[in-house]
């Protein structure tokens, strides 16, 4: 149970390395691949977070019998 | 106590989502969402605990089953829609959240009209 509060954590690093990136790439002029790490990091935060969600569905589904 | 942890666990996500939003709002809500749905399976074992005795009392006190197994649907679409419209909301798309609202108002009514058609059965019964 608590393995899911690292996955807080994980997004926030994740966003943060983002952002560092972001910052990084457009100073250097490429704002193209600032861009794609932003994308990048969003489907990746978004591949973690839909397995959690589908749980909560799971969950609340068998909970309340709403089959 | 269960409400300590999740007191910490949402102080500190607060501060990691208020962090990441300056940067990179669409991550942000990410954040929100996770602790959302992690205080939820904090909690929901009480809660199963709690279904099953009023599922035993239901049982002694001989109610039809569709009637509990309807409240415990309609609190589960209430749940759902009200998580959904507070991240939609969160995220600043107000309309999308009074959309799931309305939805959710919806489905609820529909499943509240066996309840209702029972009741006035009983009324017209009662009254002849």
């Amino acid at each position: 149970m608590l393995m899911n509060v690292d996955l807080i954590f994980k997004i926030a690093a994740i966003g943060i390395i983002v952002a560092v990136l972001n910052q990084v790439l457009i100073r250097a002029g490429r704002e193209e691949q600032a861009m794609m790490t932003t994308l990048v990091g969003i489907v990746v935060v978004l591949m973690m977070v839909i397995n959690l969600v589908s749980n909560l569905f799971d969950t609340v589904k068998t909970m309340f019998r709403l089959y | 106590m269960e409400i300590f942890q999740i007191v910490a666990i949402a102080v500190v996500a607060t501060v990691l989502s208020v962090l990441i939003k300056n940067q990179k709002p669409e991550i942000g809500i990410y954040i929100s969402l996770v602790t959302g749905i992690v205080v939820f399976i904090f909690v929901v074992a009480k809660l199963q605990s709690v279904i099953e005795i009023l599922n035993q009392l239901a049982n002694k006190i001989n109610i039809d089953d569709i009637y509990l197994s309807t409240i415990l649907k309609i609190v589960g679409i209430a749940y759902i829609a009200e998580f959904g419209a507070q991240v939609c909301k969160d995220a600043g798309e107000g309309v999308i959240a009074s959309k799931i609202e309305f939805a959710g108002k919806i489905l609820i009514m529909v499943m509240a009209v066996p309840i209702l058609v029972s009741l006035m059965d009983l009324i017209i019964n009662m009254v002849p």
